[in-house]
């Protein structure tokens, strides 16, 4: 069966550049790009796995998450955080929000496809 | 550094023994009354034909106000042995060394107060890389650029088929994010470039604005008495300076000489120094809360008007002895810094948050009442101030609304002007080589920002200092 990923991130070329590798390895990809409603859109679509930008417009990244973790709907819900921060205060915050994996940007595409898999076969 | 503070105290102690005003004595020996400040404040070093006329003027020997000058190097000497105490330097040879060694010891002080304006240099950039706004969102951009760049080109060097319109557009998409990388990355450096210059443009509104008042040394003659609406002349000053070139900074400069006409208003300059004088001698001439009480205004706006007082037209004006200019730092209710004046030895922080150690935010917790208090700030030259603070509403205040609390604190250094405080034994600062220290016992210590504050054991730290031990 297909799986479903929601990527949230506002940069458009990296949102298309996500998108088309991970349609070419089977997984139905939705976007969205504000973290206003975020939580609100990943509560309507129910994706399998989210992709979660950290610097989103109107909303951190690790604030979204919080909120997610905080609804029964999506407590379990595999969440891969993005962001262009790796140091270890930044991993230990991904952590405290309850990330299910942490990667820093730049990143391979082997890299993303690699850990998605990982997180749904979790 | 102390052979200098020597000096000067004594020509200041000398000068008020004899009742001489400043104006006087810098008349008498030829040079401006704002000048003798600085000497007498440490500012300026002082030799020569000046030292002798000053002293022929002052009725005693030369030597009695520059002898002491080998005590002040001994101490600059045990200050950097105690500040390397691994080497093992032999402090009971100091006072040896320093006389047969004269020239080696003085070069020696030199390398030790140079590596402390240094290390004070490094944390203020080391504050400005991790808060500087600029620097944060040009790196995102970089990031951002540099992650699509790889993104795209792993597609297009997967040797998998790809679609001919698909390829054309991640080739399009690649050469956008190079373009804005190559952009993003000159921006950068050229940003990191002009950090370096004293006309480099500036990073944000607040900076712009600072730089307009540090022009103007935080006083402006033309709206002291100005008793018309003073729209004109704020305006006047606001075109005039090409440090304001954002419309917040601009907006920001508005604000502040509007809210200084208002002051300077209630407070007349002329008053202010008229009650500084008949407090000549005492810490009152400086205690922001004696002078308003004294004036019938508030204590904020008192410190406001202290700290934009012309230091020349203080040093003319004034048969005291004078502290030279005072800091003020001033935030809302957030804590956000709303307003940095500086003043030389006390370091605020660039950007972001400051030392929750400050009086500035007990004033914010203890809205109107008025905070005193001998602070010394951690670091290698820590050295002591007095510090008053104050928070007070702002607005007009409103049936059934909560007001917005602004703080004010006024730092200057600490002078055998400034009485001991009786807290200040009981506080938790450390002995020192400063000779203040002696006559005000122990201060709290602060930091500027937890980021550079080498403090470990403190129960305000936010996050951990990038300072390694001993820095």
């Amino acid at each position: 069966m297909t799986k479903r990923v929601l990527i949230i991130e506002d940069e458009p070329n990296i949102i298309e550049a996500i998108s088309f590798i991970l349609s070419r390895d089977g997984w139905s990809v939705d976007t969205h790009s504000n973290g206003h409603d975020a939580v609100a859109v990943v509560l309507m679509r129910a994706p399998d796995l989210v992709i979660l930008d950290v610097m989103l417009p109107g909303r951190s990244g690790y604030d979204i998450l919080t909120d997610l973790r905080a609804q029964p709907e999506t407590r379990d819900l595999p969440v891969l955080i993005l962001t262009a921060r790796g140091q270890a205060r930044d991993r230990e915050l991904a952590e405290k929000a309850g990330a299910s994996h942490f990667m820093t940007k730049p990143f391979s595409n082997a890299d993303v496809i690699e850990a998605l898999n990982a997180l749904v076969a979790q | 550094m102390l052979k200098r503070q020597l000096t000067g105290g004594r020509i200041r102690e000398r000068r008020i023994a004899l009742a001489l005003r400043q104006v006087d004595l810098a008349r008498q020996v030829g040079i401006s009354a704002s000048y003798l400040n600085l000497i007498e404040h440490d500012r300026r070093r002082i030799g020569g034909k000046l030292l002798l006329d000053l002293s022929a003027v002052l009725g005693v020997e030369p030597s009695a106000l520059t002898v002491g000058a080998e005590a002040a190097l001994i101490a600059t000497l045990r200050e950097a042995a105690s500040a390397a105490s691994q080497a093992g330097a032999e402090i009971d040879a100091m006072e040896d060394f320093a006389a047969r060694f004269a020239g080696w010891a003085r070069l020696l002080a030199d390398r030790h107060r140079r590596v402390l304006a240094l290390e004070r240099t490094v944390e203020q950039l080391a504050d400005r890389l991790t808060h500087d706004p600029y620097i944060a969102a040009s790196m995102h951009e970089v990031l951002s650029s540099v992650t699509a760049i790889r993104a795209t080109a792993g597609i297009l060097v997967d040797p998998r088929e790809i679609e001919p319109e698909w390829r054309d557009r991640f080739h399009r998409n690649l050469n956008e994010d190079a373009t804005r990388l190559a952009r993003s990355a000159q921006a950068l450096v050229s940003y990191l470039d002009g950090t370096g210059r004293a006309d480099a443009a500036l990073s944000a509104p607040q900076d712009e604005l600072e730089q307009f008042l540090s022009r103007h040394g935080y006083h402006f003659a033309a709206l002291e008495n100005e008793t018309e609406a003073p729209d004109g002349v704020i305006d006047a000053l606001i075109d005039a300076d090409t440090a304001l070139q954002s419309a917040s900074a601009r907006a920001q400069a508005r604000s502040h000489l509007e809210r200084y006409h208002a002051d300077a208003l209630r407070l007349p300059q002329a008053r202010l120094q008229a009650a500084q004088a008949e407090f000549t001698g005492t810490e009152d001439a400086y205690d922001p809360l004696a002078l308003a009480q004294r004036l019938g205004v508030d204590a904020a706006t008192a410190m406001r008007r202290l700290a934009c007082l012309s230091v020349e037209a203080e040093a003319e004006s004034s048969p005291a002895p004078t502290l030279g200019p005072v800091g003020l730092v001033s935030c809302d209710a957030s804590g956000t810094l709303l307003l940095r004046r500086p003043i030389d030895g006390f370091a605020l922080p660039r950007f972001g948050a400051a030392c929750p150690r400050w009086p500035l935010f007990a004033a914010l917790s203890r809205p109107m009442t008025p905070i005193r208090q001998t602070l010394r700030q951690s670091g290698p030259d820590g050295r002591m101030f007095r510090a008053f603070a104050i928070a007070q509403p702002v607005g007009r205040a409103a049936y059934n609304a909560d007001p917005m609390f602004e703080a004010h604190m006024m730092i200057v250094p600490l002078s055998p002007l400034l009485v001991p405080l009786p807290g200040d034994r009981s506080g938790s600062g450390k002995p020192g080589p400063d000779s203040s220290e002696a006559t005000h016992g122990a201060a709290r210590e602060v930091g500027v920002s937890c980021r550079i504050c080498p403090a470990q054991a403190c129960e305000g730290r936010r996050e951990p200092s990038i300072l390694a031990d001993g820095f």
